[in-house]
C-alpha cells in the first residue's frame, strides 16, 4: 500500500486496532464499614474495540457498575490506567466527559421535566445552541420513538418509554462512545427486545457501546464481544462464541436418587468428562459430544449401581462458562436472569 | 465551558420548575405571615414598656428578624429536592458533562435566593399596614442580607443533602439545627432582653449578626457597626459555603 495511514484520530490509539476503550491494571477499593478495605475492582485490562457492542457480564457486586462508574469519570480509581474515547482518564476527566454518553442505573431524568425539555437541557449542558438542541432532540424523540410521549413529564412514562428517553439523553452530544449501565433491567420482554434493536441500530450507526448486563440472554444476542467479570476481576473475555468454545463440548446434567456423596468423584473420574461441578444435588459434566458420551456414561452409572433421577444434554450457555471459570451458576442469583425474565430483579 | 452560561443555564432549569409549581413558595410565606398576624402584636406593648428593648417600634424590630427566619427555614429544606434528584440519577448524569461543577451549584442557589427575596419582599408589604415604616435603602441593604443568609444557607443543606443523599438523615440534621440558630439570634425577642450566659452563648452565632445588622438597616442606621459586623459574616460565611457545596457537587457519587 502506498498510502499513508490517516493520522490517529482523536479516539484512535495509535497502535493496532482502534480502541475505544484500553485499561491496565484499574482498581478500586472502598473503606468498609469496619474501617477494613474492600477490592471492588481489583485490576482489570480491558480493550473494547471501536464500533462494536461490548458487555460487561457479571453477577450484582461483581464490579461491573464500579469499572463503568470508573471509565465514566464518576469513581476516580485506586490505581491502573485507562484511556476512553481517546482521552487520558486520569489526566484527561474533562475530555473524556465530553466525548462519552452516560445511561446509569437509576437514568437520569427529572419526573417533573418533560422528555423534551431533559434532551434540550442536556443538549444545552454539552454546549448546544438551543436551536441545535431543539433540532437533535427532535431527531432522538423520532428515532427512538418516544415523540407521543415527548411533551408529557417523564412521570407519566412506561418503563420502555423512560429507558429510551434516558438512552435519548445520553445520545444527544452525539458521543462516539456510550455507557449503558443495565439497560434492560425491570423492563418487560417486549421493551427488551426493542431496546436490543436501538443499541444494535447504534452499533451499526458507528457508535461504541459498552453495556453491563447480568442477563445472560442479553450478553449472548447482543453483544459483539464480552468480558465476564467475578469478584472484581476478569474471569475470560471473546465474543460469546469463543467464550462458549472455550467451555468446550456439551454440558449433561443430572442427579442422582438418594444423591450419594461419592459418586461425584467417580463421575469425575470418568475418561470422557473434561470438567465436572456439583451444586445443590445437581451434578454437571462438560463432554466433548454427549451423543458419544451418553451411552458410556449409562453403563458407568449401572455398573456403579447409581440410579438416575433427572438429566438433561445441552449445548453449552455462557453460564456454564461462568460456571467453569467461578465454580458458581451466574443464575443462582439472578433467577430472573432465566428465559421468562421481565421482572425487576 | 463558560461559568457564567453555565450557571445561566442551571438557575432557568430551576426557577421554571420552582415557577410551574408556584403553590410551594406559598407554603413557604404562611409561616412568616402567620408570626406576623398572630404574634407580632403581642410586641407593641413589649416594646414600649420593657426597658432595654431596641428602639424603631415593635415591627422595625420584629420584622428584620422575620425576614432572617425566613430565610434560614426557607433555604435550609432546598437538599430535599436535591435528594430526588440524587436517587434519580439527575445529579450523575449532570456530572458526566462538561458543565462547571460550580454551576451545578450556583444556578441552583440562586433559583432559592431569588425565591426568598420575592417572599422577603412579599412579607414587607403585608407588614406595612401593621405600622412597619419603611425606608426604600433600608430594605434594600436589608434584602441584599437576607440573599446572602439565603446563599450560605442552601449551600450548607445542598452539602449537608449530597453527603448524607437520604431525606431519613437529612431531616434531622437540618431541624436539629436550624431551630437553635434561630432561638440564638434573637428572632422572636431581641437578646438585649436576655440574661448575660444567653448572650454569651449567642455571640458564637453567626445568625444573630445578621439579625443585628438586619434591623441596624431596617431603621436607617447604616453606618452601625453591626451593619458591617453582619455583612462580613454572612459573607465570609456564604463564599465559604458556596466552595463546599460546590466541592461536594464535583464529588457526589449517588
Amino acid at each position: 500500500m502506498t498510502t499513508t495511514a490517516p493520522p490517529p484520530a482523536g479516539g484512535r490509539v495509535a497502535s493496532g486496532a482502534p480502541l475505544a476503550i484500553r485499561t491496565s491494571g484499574l482498581r478500586r477499593t472502598f473503606v468498609s464499614r469496619g474501617g477494613g478495605t474492600v477490592e471492588a475492582v481489583a485490576g482489570v485490562d480491558l480493550e473494547v474495540r471501536d464500533g462494536e457492542i461490548f458487555g460487561f457480564l457479571g453477577p450484582n457486586g461483581a464490579g461491573k457498575t464500579t469499572t463503568l462508574r470508573m471509565l465514566a469519570t464518576l469513581l476516580v480509581p485506586s490505581g491502573g490506567q485507562a484511556m476512553v474515547a481517546g482521552a487520558d482518564l486520569l489526566t484527561q476527566g474533562s475530555l473524556v466527559r465530553r466525548r462519552i454518553g452516560y445511561v446509569g442505573q437509576s437514568g437520569g431524568s427529572d419526573l417533573v421535566e418533560t422528555g423534551r425539555d431533559e434532551l434540550v437541557f442536556q443538549g444545552r449542558l454539552h454546549g448546544m445552541t438551543k436551536t441545535e438542541a431543539r433540532a437533535r432532540a427532535a431527531d432522538l424523540l423520532e428515532t427512538l420513538e418516544i415523540e407521543s410521549c415527548a411533551d408529557r413529564k417523564t412521570q407519566t412514562y412506561s418503563g420502555g418509554q423512560r429507558r429510551r428517553l434516558d438512552i435519548a439523553i445520553g445520545l444527544m452530544h452525539r458521543p462516539r462512545l456510550v455507557f449503558l449501565d443495565e439497560p434492560t433491567t425491570g423492563l418487560d420482554p417486549q421493551a427488551r427486545a426493542h431496546l436490543w434493536q436501538e443499541v444494535r441500530k447504534l452499533r451499526d450507526g458507528g457508535t461504541t457501546v459498552f453495556l453491563t448486563t447480568h442477563y445472560l440472554e442479553e450478553a449472548d444476542a447482543l453483544c459483539d464481544r464480552l468480558a465476564i467479570i467475578d469478584r472484581g476481576r476478569i474471569v475470560i473475555e471473546g465474543t460469546p462464541d469463543e467464550l462458549k468454545r472455550e467451555v468446550a463440548g456439551d454440558a449433561i446434567t443430572l442427579s442422582l436418587i438418594g444423591e450419594p456423596a461419592d459418586a461425584f468423584a467417580q463421575l469425575q473420574a470418568l475418561p470422557f468428562v473434561r470438567e465436572a461441578s456439583a451444586e445443590d444435588g445437581l451434578i454437571r459434566l462438560y463432554v466433548d459430544r454427549g451423543e458419544t458420551a451418553m451411552p458410556a456414561l449409562m453403563r458407568a452409572l449401572d455398573a456403579a449401581n447409581l440410579e438416575m433421577a433427572t438429566l438433561t444434554v445441552a449445548r453449552p450457555s455462557l453460564d456454564d462458562v461462568f460456571l467453569a471459570k467461578t465454580g458458581r451458576s451466574l443464575r443462582d442469583d439472578n433467577p430472573n436472569s432465566s428465559a421468562r425474565s421481565g421482572e425487576k430483579p | 465551558m463558560n461559568v457564567l452560561r453555565d450557571t445561566a443555564l442551571v438557575f432557568r432549569r430551576y426557577i421554571l420548575q420552582t415557577l410551574r409549581n408556584p403553590v410551594w413558595m406559598f407554603f413557604g410565606i404562611v409561616q412568616p405571615i402567620m408570626y406576623l398576624v398572630l404574634f407580632a402584636p403581642l410586641l407593641v406593648k413589649v416594646a414600649s414598656s420593657t426597658p432595654g428593648f431596641p428602639q424603631g417600634g415593635a415591627y422595625n424590630v420584629f420584622i428584620p428578624g422575620l425576614l432572617v427566619q425566613l430565610g434560614l427555614f426557607g433555604a435550609s429544606g432546598v437538599g430535599f429536592g436535591l435528594i430526588t434528584e440524587l436517587r434519580l440519577g439527575v445529579i450523575e448524569r449532570f456530572r458526566v458533562t462538561p458543565i462547571s461543577r460550580i454551576s451545578l451549584l450556583l444556578g441552583r442557589a440562586l433559583r432559592d435566593v431569588v425565591i426568598i427575596t420575592a417572599q422577603s419582599v412579599l412579607l414587607v408589604l403585608c407588614a406595612i399596614p401593621f405600622g412597619l415604616t419603611l425606608s426604600a435603602v433600608g430594605i434594600l441593604v436589608a434584602l441584599l442580607l437576607i440573599g446572602l443568609i439565603g446563599l450560605l444557607t442552601a449551600s450548607l443543606s445542598y452539602t449537608i443533602a449530597l453527603a448524607v443523599k437520604s431525606e431519613d438523615a437529612f431531616a434531622p440534621i437540618v431541624f436539629g439545627v436550624t431551630l437553635p440558630l434561630l432561638l440564638l439570634s434573637g428572632v422572636l425577642l431581641p437578646l438585649q432582653l436576655a440574661p448575660d450566659w444567653l448572650r454569651t452563648v449567642a455571640a458564637f452565632n453567626p445568625l444573630k449578626y445578621a439579625v443585628d445588622a438586619a434591623r441596624s438597616a431596617f431603621n436607617t442606621h447604616f453606618t452601625d457597626v453591626a451593619v458591617v459586623q453582619g455583612f462580613a459574616v454572612m459573607l465570609v460565611l456564604a463564599i465559604i459555603g458556596v466552595l463546599l457545596a460546590a466541592r461536594a457537587f464535583g464529588r457526589a457519587v449517588a
